[in-house]
């Protein structure tokens, strides 16, 4: 309940954060919405030296489409804005299921997205959500911007590839082929609690055929996981029963559940297959309705 | 004219809450609320292993951080004989540890500092060299042969068992079985759960060095039993010992034990001569204080093909954790479990236990419970079903025909209680009334054609409530009554003191409503007080559904004692003998002359000013009550569910409860008390357990991983009432706190297994979590939640 | 505290790290010096006495210490007091006026939406985010907007009703208010019902 002593800074630009970083020399945490650091640190699991306190910076807030249909979420973007944004309901369906279901909605009004990737929990619902999307973050160092794939980002638990002077400022999902469609289904016992299973299956539409998929497994593996041959195996279907069967079975294989309180682990590969055909089917009912 | 009872808040209104006026003004005293000068804060060092040898210990790390003032190790407090302590279930349990550490989380030192930041930097800086040892989670793993010993500690102890016992007719019970047609077995656990009131446990010691005073602030539900527990570990005088019980954020059972960090705050306090303030974390309350439950059953019953249940036997093996400090004082050693079955007429019956030590925490209470009561309610509607089922009946067929009936009370139970007054069979009809049970049938049948799992479960029972009467019940040899106080004041307004301790349950509402139904003073016109032992009567506390039944009863008979004495002063104000005076609610008048009276108000006035000749002053008086006997709320509980057979998941489709708790003094406050229990019942048969994995790690130490239901899972209730009063209270008034909670939990599960029923299923253990139920659904047979819980990949 | 004489702790060493924060608490400008680590929660139940705001949990689930930052309600444990620099912070303290209540707390006693009372200033606050933003709310969204703040002791179905009290209180001022609720919170001895 009593974090341990640390230096506070709060800079006002992204440069003086960046520089702050280098100064740490690794001893130094981010402080965005701090829905997961702070717990850490009240349970002395987490003792940074220095919490670069990064909310004074003005402009990181914004999540918008460009206009070629690329979703920009900045850094201090927080879950309830994209929980209540009607943009991004219209565009990005795989996110706009995971908004509501993320933490609670008092930690949604403070948690950042980018804040949920750069702290890597296997079970963190954004980043399954973004490797199924194919996106991305952008890391800016002394040196410059660099685009970090979330699906190399993460290399495992609570860690990623991020140098000790690099600050995510951005996460981006790219321009759609054709129609966007998906879902993330997360198996829960109650609002708040981490994911038994959670699964986002997203979809690139050519009228009811799948031009580009991608399926990302949440709180399965000591990382999140990227079910990538499951996903290839939905292009070129129409997310037709078997096409659907060939994919749930794949991804439950790419999944490495360990057995827990929270259930076996074939129950959870179980679940990680029930929850793809769950969402293809949505997908594909969905279409039909638009046709 | 006749006061309006219900106007001036009196028996039966639904009076609004007098507390609430703090509480929603962000007004309340809770134990961290309470600042005092000079006031310094401890907190404590667990043990991360839950077996292990303490090889040696080194604070001085701890004890160079500057504004750490103290730090205590087990081998401090046994210097001064205090390093163990003894519990209410006579065993004893350290404080600190010294030889061992017998559990995770167990308080290993305390530091004390000029505040609580600092206080846990200095526990962080104290380094434990521990011998790690083989834990043991369950009663198997105890009394395997090679089972390591728990308690080296105590001489004679030679294995992990802490007793056998054994209640009933055995060769009664075994010709029962003999003469059967259908046996019943069936098998199972209820896990270890914790009552997890949102404020934690606290204390605040205050040693007055130059009054020789010792003030405790306390998060208790009993704060005169923890003052003679003080004055006896600490060797104080009792009249130099004050408790005071401020605002508790809820209780449910766990804020009744002596927990170590209150004992090292007040020895610390002691020691520094200043204020010691402990206020537990989330995860030491969890890890560390009063569970409740964790007991395994086997079950038999004896079964005519008619649907008569012939006999009952029952074997319960409870884990105890590495202390007996169970907070319970019934007589027995797994508390009422034999309550189980006295709503059915069954021929007889017979109850083994065994008790063991295991690497737990200590301190079985009763989680919202009578005492193992909600154990025994749980196995019985369980094993009910099970019964039902092997018969090929219907649930609520098979209860009807057993349920006692109204015209057999008073009703002695197999096991020797005696129930006195219900209504079972109305009740368990309104409630398949309510819920539409034909109807539901047909729907559940319609709905699995199409692949849809629905499912019925009903849960009846009458318990125990009200600790207790002297028969059953003592702590320590004292009996088990409760108290009441009463100072009318010459205005005619009132103060009204208990024993009892309110955690929420609206004593300060209710006790004045009774005081007004007796006496007609408006309940607006009666200040209630609780918690502080140099001015609240020597009451035994609020756990057990007993405030009502027992200091309740005593607030009545102290009401009662004050009226007979203002009817000798309205008698003598009226200038008439005693016996021609009538009373109505607030006014006496003469038998006759309806015209001529005095109001109870004028009777005060003229008690301090104008009384009889030779009648002392005042309109004090005070009341002590043993109740005859326990008070037997009945409930019929049924919850209808649907099962997603892909996932395991359940969700509520509608509940019904329909309760007989007597007399409803505030019905508010009653419906509000079975909603709440409800709600328990609810977690715990979905989501909200303490379990352990090999290792002996605590799965279950903070909310992230024990669950609570949020607004948003928790289902809708519909409430419906029968009052049947009870016989031999003095309103007619049954204990209602925990009922929901002790019944609700098998309708929940029986309805999940009624709607898997085809996969041949008889158990799953609690909670009913979504893997369990897809395993029996799958794979067709029981599943077991007993620890440890397996964490192979 | 005296303007006069502020005691310092003399344990601090050199290298304790202390800033001063300014933030408007219930309408007010407050000050303090705090070191960096100290949670919000506790700079205002310690540092200001305002204990109405709650803590209950370690691990950022209960909602007891909710309070809401600029308007919008947060864990204030989990969160740091030097966060607030600058800020509107808003506790239960401030809901009701020197003469009356909230239409909330009038709302959570009328329909007995408390117990032990432990939960309940945040639960108030998270439902005055609620109604700000969504002034007539279905039970549904009662329930989600809620459901980061845990009630042990009333099983939530009074407290949604609370909310929907309070909702039609403040939206049905001019509405009729033949319901006979206008004094039930504020009489003692209310009707049954």
């Amino acid at each position: 309940m009593y974090p341990s002593r640390f230096r506070y800074e709060a800079p006002a630009t992204v440069a003086e954060a960046i520089a702050l970083l280098a100064d740490a020399n690794g001893e130094a945490k981010i402080l965005a919405g701090g829905q997961s650091l702070i717990p850490m640190m009240k349970l002395r699991f987490a003792a940074p030296a220095m919490l670069i306190d990064i909310n004074g910076i003005a402009g990181l807030d914004y999540h918008h489409p460009d206009a070629d249909g690329t979703y920009r979420i900045g850094a201090l973007c927080r879950h309830a804005d994209l929980e209540k944004s009607a943009a991004l309901a219209a565009s990005q369906p795989t996110m706009a299921a995971a908004a509501p279901v993320v933490a609670d909605p008092l930690v949604r009004t403070r948690g950042t997205l980018v804040g949920s990737l750069c702290h890597a929990d296997p079970q963190g619902d954004w980043a399954s959500v973004m490797v199924s999307l194919g996106g991305s973050i952008v890391a800016q160092g002394p040196n410059g911007r660099r685009s970090i794939a979330v699906n190399d980002l993460i290399d495992g638990p609570f860690q990623t590839v991020l140098a000790a002077d690099e600050i995510a400022v951005e996460a981006v999902v790219p321009a759609a082929i054709g129609t966007r469609a998906g879902g993330y289904l997360k198996l829960e016992r109650r609002v708040g609690d981490f994911a038994t299973v959670g699964v986002a299956v997203s979809a690139e539409m050519s009228g009811a055929t799948v031009s580009r998929a991608g399926i990302g497994l949440t709180g399965v593996g000591p990382a999140t996981i990227n079910a990538a041959e499951a996903a290839g195996s939905l292009v070129g279907t129409s997310l037709d029963g078997d096409a659907l069967d060939t994919a749930a079975q794949l991804a439950a294989e790419a999944a490495q559940p360990r057995s827990d309180h929270r259930g076996s682990a074939d129950y959870k590969r179980h679940v990680v297959a029930t929850f793809v055909r769950r969402i293809g089917e949505q997908i594909q009912r969905s279409g039909q309705e638009a046709a | 004219m006749a006061l309006d009872e219900i106007k001036i808040g009196g028996l039966g209104a639904s009076r609004r809450r007098v507390e609430d006026n703090r509480f929603i003004r962000g007004k309340g005293n809770y134990i961290d609320d309470i600042v005092l000068p000079g006031m310094l804060h401890m907190e404590i060092l667990r043990s991360p292993l839950a077996h292990a040898r303490i090889r040696s210990i080194d604070a001085s790390a701890a004890w160079a951080i500057p504004g750490v003032r103290m730090v205590l190790t087990g081998e401090m407090l046994a210097a001064r004989n205090l390093a163990w302590m003894p519990t209410l279930s006579y065993d004893t349990q350290a404080v600190l540890a010294t030889d061992k550490v017998r559990f995770q989380g167990q308080e290993v030192a305390c530091v004390v500092a000029d505040d609580p930041y600092i206080a846990k930097d200095g526990c962080e800086a104290i380094v434990v060299d521990y011998e790690p040892l083989p834990p043991i989670v369950n009663p198997t793993q105890a009394k395997a042969p090679d089972a390591p010993l728990i308690r080296d500690d105590k001489t004679g102890q030679d294995s992990n068992v802490v007793f056998d016992w054994e209640v009933g007719d055995r060769e009664g019970t075994d010709r029962a079985f003999a003469e059967a047609d259908v046996v019943s077995t069936i098998e199972m656990h209820y896990p270890r759960s914790h009552p997890s009131p949102i404020e934690a446990c606290g204390s605040i010691a205050d040693f007055n060095r130059a009054t020789s005073k010792l003030t405790v602030y306390m998060t208790t539900q009993a704060p005169h039993i923890i003052r003679a527990a003080v004055a006896l570990v600490a060797e104080l005088p009792e009249h130099m010992i004050r408790i005071v019980s401020p605002d508790l954020g809820g209780g449910f059972g766990n804020k009744v034990p002596v927990y170590p960090g209150y004992v090292v705050s007040i020895l610390a306090s002691i020691l520094l001569e200043r204020p010691v303030k402990w206020i537990e974390d989330k995860s030491g309350n969890l890890i560390s204080t009063g569970f409740g439950r964790d007991i395994y059953l086997k079950g038999e019953m004896a079964l005519r093909n008619d649907g008569r249940i012939l006999g009952v036997r029952m074997h319960t093996d409870s884990d105890h954790g590495a202390f007996f400090s169970d907070a319970q004082p019934s007589k027995f050693k797994v508390g009422l479990m034999h309550s189980a079955f006295s709503c059915y007429d069954i021929g007889a019956a017979h109850l083994t236990a065994q008790g063991v030590y295991t690497n737990k925490a200590p301190g079985g209470v009763a989680y919202r419970c009578s005492f193992r009561v909600t154990e025994a309610m749980f196995f019985q509607e369980r094993m009910v079903q099970a019964a039902a089922s092997d018969l090929g009946m219907d649930q609520a067929e098979f209860r009807r025909i057993n349920l006692v009936r109204d015209d057999d009370f008073p009703h002695r139970t197999p096991w020797g209680f005696l129930t006195d007054s219900g209504q079972y069979g109305k009740c368990l009809d309104l409630g398949l009334e309510a819920i539409g049970y034909e109807d539901f049938l047909r729907q559940k049948e319609e709905a699995r054609r199409r692949g849809r799992l629905l499912g019925i479960g009903i849960s009846t029972m009458t318990e125990p409530l009200g600790a207790g009467n002297s028969r059953e019940y003592d702590i320590l040899g004292i009996k088990m009554f409760d108290s009441a106080e009463l100072k009318v004041h010459m205005t005619g307004k009132a103060l009204l003191r208990t024993g009892a301790k309110t955690q929420g349950q609206g004593h300060e509402t209710t006790w004045a409503q009774i005081v007004a139904h007796e006496l007609g003073i408006p309940a607006e016109d009666v200040l209630v007080e609780e918690g502080d032992t140099d001015t609240a009567p020597f009451g035994m506390g609020t756990y057990a559904s007993r405030s009502t039944p027992v200091a309740g009863a005593a607030v009545a008979m102290v009401s009662r004692k004050i009226r007979a004495k203002a009817r000798r002063i309205a008698a003598h104000l009226l200038e008439v003998s005693e016996e021609d005076i009538e009373w109505e609610l607030g006014r006496f008048s003469v038998r006759g002359a309806p015209d001529r009276g005095v109001t109870i108000q004028e009777c005060a006035i003229a008690a301090y000013s104008n009384m009889p000749d030779g009648m002392e002053p005042g309109l004090e008086n005070n009341a002590y009550y043993d109740p005859p006997n326990l008070t037997w709320p009945f409930a019929c509980y049924i919850a209808t569910v649907e099962v997603d057979p892909e996932t395991g998941v359940w969700d509520v489709l509608r509940v019904v409860a329909v309760d007989d708790c007597g007399v409803r003094i505030n019905p508010m406050i009653v419906e509000g008390q079975i909603m709440g229990g409800l709600t328990e019942a609810y977690a715990m048969a979905n989501m909200q357990f303490i379990t352990f994995d090999e290792d002996g790690n605590c799965i279950g130490s903070n909310y992230m991983d024990y669950l609570l239901p949020t607004a948003w899972e928790t289902p809708g209730f519909e409430l419906h009432e029968v009052v049947t009063p009870c016989p031999h209270h003095p309103i007619g008034a049954k204990g209602i706190g925990e009922c929901a909670t002790v019944g609700g939990p098998a309708a929940f599960v029986n309805a999940v297994i009624d709607a898997i029923g085809d996969a041949g299923v008889r158990n799953i253990d609690m909670p009913l979590l979504p893997d369990r139920v897809h395993e029996a659904i799958t794979a067709g047979h029981d599943v077991s939640g007993a620890p440890p819980v397996k964490t192979e990949p | 505290m005296s303007t006069l004489f502020e005691e310092v702790p003399a344990s601090f060493g050199d290298d304790v790290p202390v800033r001063r924060v300014t933030l408007t608490v219930n309408g007010e400008q407050r000050a303090a010096n705090v070191e960096p680590r100290l949670l919000l929660a506790h700079l205002l139940r310690n540092g200001f006495r305002l204990t109405g705001t709650h803590t209950g949990c370690d691990t950022t689930n209960c909602g007891a210490c909710t309070v809401l930052y600029d308007g919008v309600p947060v864990k204030s444990c989990t969160m740091f007091a030097v966060q607030a620099d600058g800020h509107d912070i808003g506790t239960v303290e401030g809901l009701a006026t020197a003469s009356e209540l909230h239409p909330i707390q009038e709302g959570f006693k009328d329909e007995h939406g408390l117990q032990c009372g432990f939960c309940t200033p945040g639960m108030m606050l998270a439902a005055k985010a609620l109604l700000d933003e969504n002034p007539n709310p279905s039970e549904d969204e009662i329930r989600w907007a809620l459901s980061g703040n845990l009630c042990r002791c009333t099983g939530y179905q009074n407290i949604v009703k609370a909310v929907m009290w309070a909702a039609d209180k403040l939206g049905g001022a001019a509405d009729d208010s033949d319901d006979g609720s206008a004094d039930g919170a504020g009489s003692d001895a209310g009707e049954e019902g």
